[in-house]
């Protein structure tokens, strides 16, 4: 069976196809955009300076992580490598009150929401299967099934419209996911009942090892229409045009013009996490192109043309990204070891019968060790 | 007291849970304006309004994931699965987050939905309408799962379902929707626990253990068996994960016999479950060996066929006997 081949789909490495929203080109130029230049007119040379900070600090998080993988000290890391400006942009649109439903590939806008920097690694160390209380950042913990969180985040936005709240939901997946039939179903109850709800969908052209080809043979954002839903491509290697379609989406939903959905055209540049080998099926031209567009050198070089990337500031970055590293490892390895009883804690709210005699059997067993050490020793 | 049928008294539940908490909101396809394909929510949309009985898209996986969501945003969604057989697309939804939410979580997160199942059958239906799916879920660590046999039960369980801070599957015994019973309205639901089992009928020679549609049939199995001089205990389970293994024990330690029986199908179903952990407990107390009465390991049969597939008072009479080692139909089959 043949595949389109991904470069002849809309958003290959190709360049941006028509329709794709950009406000600074990959050689850091500014390109007025009257429909979404309203979007960030506050956004001035310091708030600019901001969100490069936050790509560089959460491109340090990613890589320190990694580290941390292959010392041994996490059993997996998914990195994020070259989607900062599309989860940086987008996170840093958001309100405290709105409520973000993730993947587990949005370590960027976790940041932008506050998480403590130890429970990104819980999961990862294996201390927990969750790092953080959803309720304390508004961000539901990293969802694995694919897509399935779309839905939760629909039903949030259900919620929101039953308490005549102004609040938004967001849900962040890849192109994978938009296969899902939960995806489908999740637009569909979103349209009917005009949920407040963004759909982010992070095309970042693989699905592990499968091009985005072999989930679309359309643009992703074209299917949106079809369920009702407005949707916009944008470039998401461009932390500014992220930042302006997601406040327009937010300023839809608030208003009442329920969901919107996002696809943010930007690549996976590493793995899909630590356990992948991406050189078993990608061309190293293919990241090579990508690399020409990273999100970081772009802002860099429009910062630069402004004046704005002096010694003074980079020196400042690189300090703010080396303390949230060192505070990142010292998390890791200072995070405590879950107790055996642990292993039955919240399984359910209320006492179980079923599980509290399984516990009171298993502590029982663990305790016959310490009995027969202390027989033994005695003996 | 007030005489109401089955499918009136989950209605009534409903109705008071909803009143007492406006949280609680309905979701489901087809429970609005006609009020469910059985009339379950029959009223409840005219009354409640469309904001809390909501006619979703018909499409399982969505109205359990937006549930989900619901529930992240503090409702206690009640989820009318049509009929059991349509509950698989929405299985990964239930087992993958409602089930596992709140565990992922630490407990910051809980999961109150109530999840309605209309099951069972005995109706004539087609294929996909008369399925026993319960060992599905009462496999599923994180999902409690009962099922009434009876009017007062089906009105004070509905109620006990919502109001538990994990998520409940409440399967509905569609054949017994149209029995009508007593049911005191005014009860306190926090009263008693959806959790306890009941000795529906006392005995003393043998324990039979059912749930469900078949509580009745076991009640008139023990009415036959007592007409030929052997004293029957039936136990109406009422809740299949927990099992409350501790009234099932009782029993058997005074019977020495134990016989279960289910609509599902045999193998890997609750039956097994029961016999084993009832084994485990009391194993010097028993006479023979635990027997299970059960539907086979077929899909539901067209219905021409399901009454050879579902258990009824002749087999059920047959399993006592087999406990007994009285002539049965097995007599003198070495295994």
């Amino acid at each position: 069976m043949a595949l389109k081949n991904i470069e002849s789909v809309p958003g290959g490495p190709d360049g941006p196809p028509p329709g794709l929203i950009q406000l600074i080109t990959a050689d850091g130029i500014r390109v007025p955009d009257p429909a979404y230049d309203p979007l960030v007119a506050d956004v001035d040379g310091a708030a600019l300076q901001g969100l490069y900070e936050d790509m560089v600090v959460v491109r340090r998080i990613d890589a320190e992580a990694t580290a941390l993988q292959r010392q041994g000290e996490l059993a997996l890391w998914p990195p994020l490598l070259g989607q900062e400006a599309a989860q940086i942009g987008s996170g840093r649109a958001l309100r405290r009150d709105d409520f973000v439903f993730s993947s587990y590939r949005e370590n960027a806008v976790a940041y932008c929401r506050g998480v403590d920097l130890t429970d990104i690694l819980r999961v990862w160390r294996g201390n927990a299967s969750s790092g953080w209380d959803p309720y304390a950042i508004n961000m539901a913990t990293p969802q694995v099934i694919i897509g399935a969180q779309t839905l939760h985040a629909t039903g949030y936005a259900m919620g929101i419209l039953n308490d005549g709240d102004d609040a938004v939901a967001v849900t962040y997946f890849g192109d994978g996911a938009t296969s899902q039939g939960d995806v489908n179903e999740a637009m569909v109850f979103a349209a009917s009942f005009q949920a407040p709800v963004i759909f982010f969908c992070q095309n970042n052209h693989w699905a592990i090892s499968e091009p985005v080809g072999l989930q679309a043979h359309v643009p992703i954002a074209n299917r949106a229409p079809g369920f009702g839903i407005p949707s916009v491509r944008v470039d998401g290697n461009d932390v500014l045009a992220c930042l302006a379609v997601t406040r327009q989406a937010l300023a839809r939903a608030r208003s009442g013009g329920g969901p919107t959905f996002i696809e943010a055209v930007t690549y996976r540049m590493g793995p899909h996490t630590t356990a992948d080998d991406p050189t078993r099926y990608r061309d190293a031209n293919e990241l090579e192109d990508w690399a020409a567009k990273d999100p970081l050198k772009r802002l860099e070089a429009h910062l630069d043309s402004r004046g704005l990337f002096d010694e003074a500031f980079t020196a400042a970055v690189k300090a703010k990204a080396d303390a949230v590293a060192a505070e990142l490892r010292a998390g890791c390895l200072d995070m405590p070891e879950p107790a055996p009883s642990d292993v039955f804690k919240h399984v359910y709210s209320t006492p179980n019968s079923w599980l509290d005699r399984q516990q009171d059997h298993y502590e029982r067993y663990l305790s016959s060790f310490a009995d027969s050490a202390s027989s033994d020793g005695s003996s | 007291m007030s005489t109401l049928t089955f499918g009136r008294a989950i209605n009534a539940g409903l109705r008071r849970a909803m009143d007492n908490d406006p949280k609680v909101i309905l979701m489901g396809e087809d429970i609005g304006k006609l009020g469910g394909v059985f009339r379950i929510t029959d009223g409840l949309q005219k009354d409640f309004g469309a904001h809390r009985v909501l006619d979703t898209p018909l499409a399982e996986a969505g109205i359990m994931g937006t549930a989900v969501g619901m529930a992240y945003r503090g409702y206690r969604p009640v989820v009318e699965i049509q009929f059991d057989g349509f509950i698989y697309p929405a299985f990964d939804q239930i087992v993958c987050q409602v089930a596992k939410i709140h565990y992922r979580t630490q407990g910051a997160v809980k999961m109150p939905i109530t999840i309605r199942v209309p099951f069972g059958g005995g109706i004539g239906s087609p294929e996909h309408h008369s399925e026993s799916p319960e060992a599905y879920f009462t496999h599923t660590s994180g999902l409690r799962v009962i099922s009434p046999s009876n009017p007062q039960d089906a009105y004070t369980m509905i109620q006990q379902a919502i109001s538990s801070d994990d998520p409940v599957l409440y399967f509905e015994p569609k054949r017994r929707y149209h029995v009508k019973g007593e049911v005191d309205e005014g009860s306190d639901p926090a009263a008693s626990s959806m959790e306890k089992a009941c000795v529906v009928t006392e005995g003393s020679d043998v324990t039979l253990v059912t749930y469900g549609p078949l509580v009745p049939t076991a009640r008139d199995a023990a009415v036959a068996a007592g007409d030929d001089g052997v004293s029957v205990e039936v136990i109406d389970l009422r809740s299949l994960a927990p099992i409350d293994f501790e009234t099932v024990e009782a029993s058997v330690r005074k019977t020495g016999r134990l016989v279960i029986t289910h609509e599902a199908a045999q193998s890997g179903g609750l039956g097994a479950e029961i016999a084993a952990s009832i084994t485990e407990r009391c194993f010097y107390h028993l006479e023979h060996a635990p027997v299970r009465v059960t539907g086979f390991d077929i899909p539901y049969p067209y219905s021409k066929l399901e009454f050879h597939h579902l258990p009824d008072l002749d087999r059920i009479l047959d399993g006592v006997d087999r406990v007994l080692g009285r002539p049965n139909s097995l007599s003198g089959l070495e295994r």
